[in-house]
Order: C-alpha cells, then structure tokens, then sequence
C-alpha cells in the first residue's frame, strides 16, 4: 500500500509536468538507471540514463528544462499494483509494471514503452523514498527520443 | 529505340501513375540526364534536392547500387562473435544479413533468406553448426551452404523431390567478409575495393586510435527515427550544427566551435572523421555572435559525470566517425560506440548503438563510461536533439520537392579543414553518394 503509494505520487508529478519534484522521491545517494530488458537478460551495463545522485536528477531536469530541444510532449504513466518482494539490505524491495503513453502536441499518442520498475525502497523516514530504480524497459527500440523520466 | 528503357520507367510517383495511364505518354519527353530522372541543381554539391529524401523510386534504387554495390558495411563488432559457431542477424541498408563465425573460425555472411521459400533463417544470436530454417528445415552450414532439405527422398517412396534437384551449389546470396580492428564489414559485390583502401588511411588510423586494445561490449539500443536515413547521415557529417543545437555540449565546453579540432573527409568523400579537444577554447567568438547556445549561469550540480579519463592519452575529447554509407563510431570523452544507420522505409530509419568499453577497464572507469552514456545515445544530453532535428527536415518535404538545401558552410568543396564550422564532410557524402547513384 506505502508502495503502491509513492508509485502514485511519482508517476503524478511526471505526467503533470512536476519534474522538479522528481528528485526528491529519492534517497541521496540513490540509484535511477533506465537500462533496457535485453541488456539486463544479458547483464550488459549500459543504459539509456544512469545517475547515482539527487544532484545528477536534478541536471537532468535543468538541462530539459534549459537546454535540450525536443518536441512538446507529455507522458501519461499506467502502473500495476506492486508486487513487493523479499526485502534486503533494510529496503523493501517491489516490482511495479507500467506502460507510458507519450502525447505529443500535436496530438499524436502513442505507446511510448513497456516494462517494469524494480525497485529497492527506504521506508524508515517520514516519506518512503526511492533508494534504487530501475526502469527496465521491455522495447529495446526508442521512437525519436527519450526526454522525460520514466 | 522507340520507348525509353525499363530502368527510364522507374521514376516519381507522380509520373509512374501517369506512365501506367499510358506509358506512350513517355514517348518524346526530354532525355534524362540519367536513368533515375533526377536534375541534380547546377550548383553542384551546395545544393542536395529534397526529393532524394522522398522518392520511393531513389529508396529502392539504393539498395540496388549503394547497400549492395561497391559499398563496405559494417555487421558487428568481432567481439559479438567470439566463438566459432557463433551467428547472429544484422543488416546490410534493408536486406537482412547473416554474419557468423564458422567452426574453423573465419567469418561469413550470407542473406538471411532461405533458398526455398524466402523464409527468414535467423532472428537472434545463436550458436551451432548449421542454421536451419523453421518453415520447411531446409539447413545451411555456417558459411551459407544449403546443406539438406527436409523429404528429400519424400516419405515412404512418396513425395519429395525431383531426381535431379541437388543441394551440391546452392549457395545463400554470399557477401565477401573482411575485418579492421575488431569491426566487421560486409559487400554484396565484387569490385568493392579492399576495406582499408576503402577506409582510406586517416580514417584508418582513427579507427585504430579508438580500437587500441581489446574491447568489451556494454549494451546497445535501438533509436527509430522517423526520417529517411541521409538525413540522419547528413546530421552526423555536419559538425557545423553541434554547438548550436547541443545546448549542453556548449555550455559545458565539450565542443565549441572555437575549440581546437577540424574535420577530415577522405579522399573519396565517402568517409569523415571530426575532432576537437576541450583545451584552448576561446569565449570572443562566442560572445560575439550572440548565440542562444551561450548561458553561462547554468551549470551541473554534480560533475562527476564529466570527470573522466584521457584514456587515448591525446586529449582529444570528440572523435565522430563516419564510414560510407551507414557506419558511424564515436569517442565523447569516454563514452565509445558504434552506430548502424539502417533504413527501414523512404522515411523511416532504425539506429542500431552498441557501446563498448575495454577488457581492461576498472570499476571506475566502468562507472565513468555508464554516466557518460548520458551524453550520447537516444535520450543523451547532448544527442537526443538529432532524433527530433532529422524529423523537422523529413516533415516539410512534401512542400520542398523540387527546391533544394543550401551546404555551403566552408565553400563548396570536401576536402578537410582545420574548422569544424564546416559542411565540407556533407558534401563528401553526396559526391560519393552521386558517384554511386550516377546521379
């Protein structure tokens, strides 16, 4: 329920344009990588996006907000109920499944990626915070871009 | 003659309907200049019409004389094969390929389109000593060679086939194979020259500058770009847009157009390489031309991801690398990559990126190349921008046929040049383009 909580309110304050907010749903230092299915069946690395910080999320909002040029586009995130998993190193531990729509300004809406968050959550503070998240996306092919955190 | 040829047939949509309406229409018009009817502009390769970007009839004429004419293109890496009975599909332009590494080690490629009914054979890496195709078995050792063919004999002394079919020469449509430091390149015709030569040495050495040691493959991705392929290799010859698009790259120093660098096109404009160091940057040009680009109040929070390494011990940061038609590798600090630009339809291309690091790499170094994968790839800082650029380009075409685009940053040749404010290596791409197309 605490999970499927701050699932909610993250994918909220990214369809709703608050990505300023997106930091602060993590621990500091945290783990946010968006790594594709294939590379991670393969245990290949490399992803699309990797921070190991707040200070690294928050760049990634300035330099959309102040320097990258991408198409107006907004997402609109459908998470399952989380499947929560053996806790380890003091963090529960969750499975969340999502689809994203990506809208763009012109109208056009397409499914933009599939794929599960495994996440490794802090539920001793006041707010349960993002400790590790990765975005393992089913598609390994990306339409145009990606911008916008999942 | 009386009528115009079949290839003079194959032209414009346009002109193709009307020619089915009734092709003596064709009789008496103007002789083309050449047999895909296209009227390059007189300015020469400072123009490039857009309808190249647009006609089906140009698409498929590439497959024909680039993708499967004299052209080297690159498979996969040698590292992605690394045991013999390894295989795996790629491509070469549209045409799905085989590369593989035969039990004796040396390496094959073949289409990847069985014999009998066209069927595709392979659809992900594999390993064994023959490919079968699912449809009807028919089996293929690893050099493409149609080993057997399911009933053959028939069933029971019923069925099967002639008496006279033989498997014995049947071969899937072969390319010739060759390798230079660890990449692996492929042609579909014989009077492709060796792959060095082809290189050209400036190219060569650069490869080799990167390819110093033995590499280890990180993880790929693939970008869908809804824009004919040349777009796309236009953008990555065309040094002359990074620092006014990549507002990051700018702003943090990493390529400024007064930097140190410059662009190397070979001598046959097929091939480029662009470089710059991040070292003796200089702000007045900057700040005289009032860029956009220039907003010196922002800055990173955390640097880590810039702290990286002179792993090439030359201080060159930028190294983007093109081989003609669709091979690309790039070193951004210490990010390393190589890309496959393949087309998928007249305005649909596909970006095949496969990062690697070195077998020698240390936990540091790893973590250095995993957060600089934030630069470059599909939603890198300072390389997402190009995936929505190739597409504002491909959108207007419809209004544009018949104009052309305007290259003539640093003149109107393709040699190389000590600046990378420069569209030199674009028009290396269209005269080789041009050479090959007879266009």
């Amino acid at each position: 329920m605490v999970v499927d909580n701050l699932q909610a309110r993250y994918v909220a304050a990214i369809d709703n344009d608050r990505l300023e907010d997106w930091p602060g749903f993590f621990t500091d230092p945290c783990r946010y990588e968006i790594i594709s299915a294939e590379n991670v069946e393969q245990n290949l690395p490399l992803g699309v996006f990797f921070a190991d910080s707040r200070a690294m999320l928050a760049d990634r909002v300035a330099s959309l907000r102040r320097a990258n040029i991408y198409e107006a586009q907004r997402y609109r995130h459908i998470v399952s109920p989380a499947l929560v998993l053996p806790p380890a190193d003091n963090l529960t531990r969750a499975q969340t499944n999502f689809l994203v729509v990506r809208i763009m300004l012109d109208g056009d809406m397409r499914l933009f990626m599939s794929g599960r968050y495994l996440d490794a959550i802090d539920l001793s503070g006041p707010t349960a915070l993002f400790a590790e998240k990765r975005v393992i996306f089913d598609n390994r092919r990306i339409d145009t871009l990606l911008a916008l955190p999942i | 003659m009386m009528r115009p040829c079949v290839f003079a047939d194959v032209r414009a949509d346009r002109d193709a309907a009307a020619a089915l309406r009734g092709g003596d229409k064709l009789v008496g018009r103007p002789r083309l200049r050449n047999d895909i009817d296209l009227v390059w502009p007189k300015e020469g390769l400072r123009r490039i019409p857009y309808e190249v970007y647009a006609r089906e009839d140009i698409y498929a004429r590439e497959r024909a004389r680039i993708f499967e004419g004299p052209t080297w293109n690159f498979l996969c890496l040698e590292i992605e094969l690394p045991n013999p009975g390894a295989y795996r599909a790629t491509f070469v332009g549209d045409v799905p390929v085989i590369v593989a590494r035969h039990g004796d080690g040396t390496l094959h490629a073949f289409e990847n389109r069985c014999l009998h009914r066209g069927a595709m054979l392979c659809l992900k890496p594999g390993t064994g000593k023959e490919i079968s195709c699912v449809y009807h078995n028919w089996t293929y050792d690893l050099t493409g060679r149609l080993t057997g063919v399911a009933f053959q004999k028939g069933v029971n002394g019923k069925g099967g086939m002639p008496p006279e079919f033989s498997t014995a020469g049947r071969h899937l449509r072969q390319l010739r194979v060759a390798t230079f430091a660890g990449l692996v390149f492929g042609t579909f015709a014989d009077d492709t020259p060796a792959l060095e030569t082809y290189l050209g040495p400036e190219i060569a050495a650069r490869i080799r500058r990167v390819m110093a040691k033995p590499i280890r493959p990180m993880g790929s991705v693939s970008q869908y770009l809804h824009s004919n392929w040349k777009v796309y290799a236009d953008n990555l010859r065309d040094s002359y847009h990074a620092s006014l698009l990549h507002l990051f790259f700018t702003t943090f120093k990493l390529n400024r157009l007064s930097m140190q660098g410059g662009i190397i096109v070979s001598e046959n404009g097929a091939n480029h390489v662009s470089y710059s160091k991040m070292a003796s940057d200089r702000d007045d040009d900057y700040d005289a031309a009032k860029l956009r680009a220039k907003q010196d109040n922002f800055g990173l929070s955390d640097r880590t991801m810039l702290q990286g390494r002179d792993e090439f011990g030359d201080g060159i940061t930028l190294q983007i690398l093109t081989v003609f038609p669709g091979f690309i590798m790039h070193q951004i600090q210490n990010s390393l990559a190589v890309r496959q630009i393949l087309p998928k339809r007249v305005d649909e291309t596909e970006l095949n990126w496969t990062y690697f690091g070195f077998a020698d790499d240390d936990d540091a170094m790893r973590t250095i190349r995993l957060k600089q994968t934030n630069l470059v790839g599909p939603g890198g800082y300072i390389s997402m921008e190009d995936g929505a650029v190739v597409n504002f380009v491909q959108r207007t075409l419809p209004g544009g046929i018949g104009d052309a685009s305007i290259v003539e940053m640093g003149g109107a040749g393709t040699s190389s040049q000590d600046t990378r404010v420069t569209e030199s290596a674009v028009r290396g791409f269209w005269h080789a383009y041009r050479e090959r197309m007879g266009v």
